[in-house]
């Protein structure tokens, strides 16, 4: 009698946990299905669940006003120039603080932590400021090189580097090995695991950031996607719910789609964020 | 370790501090020093008024506002999303399939854009045709204004920013309470503790120091909150939904008053800085206990 008592109390709590993740999952679908309805089945109350029949035309909608290839493009070249440019600052610069001792490195480790504090909400203003002053606003370059170096890459690549086991660096340095081609020989593939997690979560973070490339451009022709499709409501009069979803569709698929195929990388890159 | 190779590692170096010092160190001291100015981004003269911006914005009721209304969010939000992660997190601290699906459904919303977040949130809280009343229908409850309303639209952005972070708190929670050792669960099984006491002597002071650094990074981020009020609020109505950063950004970029909008980042500046530097000091107090 227990025993089924208990068998049943575990059924429920399955029922209640996937319930529990209909909550964070739900709103996704709502998404979805809104961006296949047509105009009509939007604007009525209480909502119809299903579309009667999906309005692909939707997309096309969203895509064509604006100039949504351009924000796509920016988007993707400005946070993959960000990436590369931070494992290329950053892994040096971990291999500094990781493996040398020299006067000055714990100031300077200090200053890296400083910059790992700072948030891009109090810097916008000067940075902005800076920015125009040297005329380079109507670029890509105040979109990206606030960002080349990340501390903290450079904060999760030197954890990994100091348990690289010092004889494997003696050994190469024997065989007359240079430092830069330790780095990369040795210290880049022993920390690969840490590099795709630190790459899946700067790439999400930048493809994501609405803030920085809001405050940091005025025109079309260097605005990323998530400006663009924050600008599909502010541009019409009454809102068209169906066609935003569908602009907002196309910037959250390539995410979904990685956290689909990466989950495991991703959740280890965003606690590391936290835990370390 | 080797201290023989002279100037490589300041080499090695030289490009992330620059950067470092270009855009974060250096703009926060630019920032104290516009501040003490008052310019209107165009006249090439910055005119130094000493705290004459302060003086101002503490007596400016939209600011002391704006004030209120980002320490109440935070303090909200903060208390809400931290107790439902901790929760979750006990419940959800198992293994298997089908546990790692619900964390993953339940982690799915941090990382998807702001941007998407704000607008499916707007779109749902719509009063006319959005989801939520209509699940207030389905269950006989009147409709309500959502982000119309001065009384509830600070808490709409509550519900979609504990509806986002809610999920990172809870797997940090269960990374940190599978990093208890297990012994000490199994002496107190062996002493016959009952659950509660287990939970209060063994799992919360484990577990402090996981929850007390979740309680720094939410409050820090909430401080910034601006993307969903810029989205779904733009402030208003009537204020109630201003917050700091939107209030800089506003002050900045619409009306051009950046000497009284740096005064508002300073502000910002001294809640984060302090914040930040007791997380550093009680970090560091745990290391020397270690």
């Amino acid at each position: 009698m227990l025993h089924r008592l208990y068998a049943w109390s575990k059924h429920l709590e399955r029922v209640v946990l996937l319930l529990v993740a209909l909550v964070f999952i739900f709103p996704f679908v709502w998404m979805m299905l809104t961006s296949l309805k047509a105009f009509d089945e939007v604007m009525i109350f209480p909502p119809k669940w299903i579309p009667d029949v999906p309005i692909w035309q939707n997309f096309v909608q969203a895509w064509e006003s604006g100039p949504f290839f351009t924000y796509f493009f920016n988007s993707l070249f400005v946070a993959v120039s960000i990436l590369v440019l931070q494992l290329a600052t950053g892994i040096p610069a971990a291999y500094a603080f990781a493996r040398y001792r020299f006067r000055g490195s714990r100031l300077l480790f200090g200053i890296t932590l400083i910059a790992l504090m700072i948030p891009p909400q109090l810097t916008f203003l000067p940075v902005f400021i800076q920015m125009s002053e040297w005329d380079v606003i109507n670029s890509y370059l105040p979109l990206i090189l606030p960002y080349a170096a990340s501390a903290f890459g450079i904060f999760l690549l030197r954890q990994s580097f100091l348990q690289v086991p010092e004889e494997l660096i003696e050994a190469a340095r024997l065989d007359k090995a240079s430092e830069w081609q330790i780095i990369w020989r040795i210290m880049v593939p022993m920390a690969k695991p840490v590099l795709v997690t630190f790459s899946l979560f700067s790439f999400i973070y930048h493809w994501n950031d609405y803030f920085w490339p809001l405050v940091m451009t005025n025109q079309d022709q260097f605005r990323t996607l998530p400006v663009g499709i924050a600008m599909l409501k502010e541009n019409e009069g009454g809102v068209a719910w169906n066609v935003v979803m569908a602009g907002n569709v196309i910037l959250v698929i390539p995410i979904l789609i990685i956290f689909f195929v990466a989950q495991r990388h991703i959740i280890r890159a965003f606690i590391y964020s936290g835990v370390k | 370790m080797r201290t023989a190779f002279g100037l490589r590692p300041y080499l090695y170096l030289t490009p992330s501090l620059i950067v470092f010092a270009l855009f974060f160190l250096y703009p926060i001291l630019y920032l104290v020093y516009l501040s003490f100015t008052s310019w209107n981004l165009i006249n090439p003269v910055k005119e130094y008024v000493g705290l004459d911006n302060y003086r101002e914005l503490l007596a400016d009721p939209e600011f002391v506002q704006v004030l209120g209304n980002t320490l109440f969010y935070t303090v909200v939000t903060v208390s809400i999303s931290l107790l439902l992660g901790l929760l979750m997190a006990l419940w959800l601290n198992r293994r298997g399939w089908f546990y790692s699906l619900i964390q993953g459904a339940v982690f799915s919303p941090y990382i998807i854009s702001l941007v998407s977040v704000s607008l499916l949130w707007l779109w749902m809280m719509d009063p006319q045709y959005g989801l939520l009343n209509a699940l207030l229908h389905m269950v006989g409850l009147p409709p309500s204004q959502w982000l119309a309303d001065t009384s509830s639209a600070i808490w709409g952005l509550i519900l979609v920013s504990v509806w986002k972070i809610v999920g990172y708190n809870t797997l940090i929670c269960v990374a940190g309470l599978q990093s208890i050792p297990k012994e000490l669960y199994e002496a107190a099984a062996l002493d016959k503790t009952p659950a509660w006491r287990r939970f209060v002597a063994i799992t919360l002071p484990m577990l402090s120091p996981t929850l007390f650094f979740l309680l720094v990074v939410n409050t820090i981020a909430s401080f910034q909150v601006f993307d969903t009020v810029k989205i779904m609020t733009q402030g208003g109505p009537v204020n109630s939904t201003n917050m700091l950063v939107f209030f800089i950004y506003e002050y900045g970029f619409d009306f051009f008053k950046i000497g009284y909008a740096a005064a508002a980042g300073v502000v910002l500046l001294i809640l984060v800085g302090v914040l930040t530097a007791v997380h550093f000091m009680l970090l560091a107090k745990r290391v020397h206990y270690r």
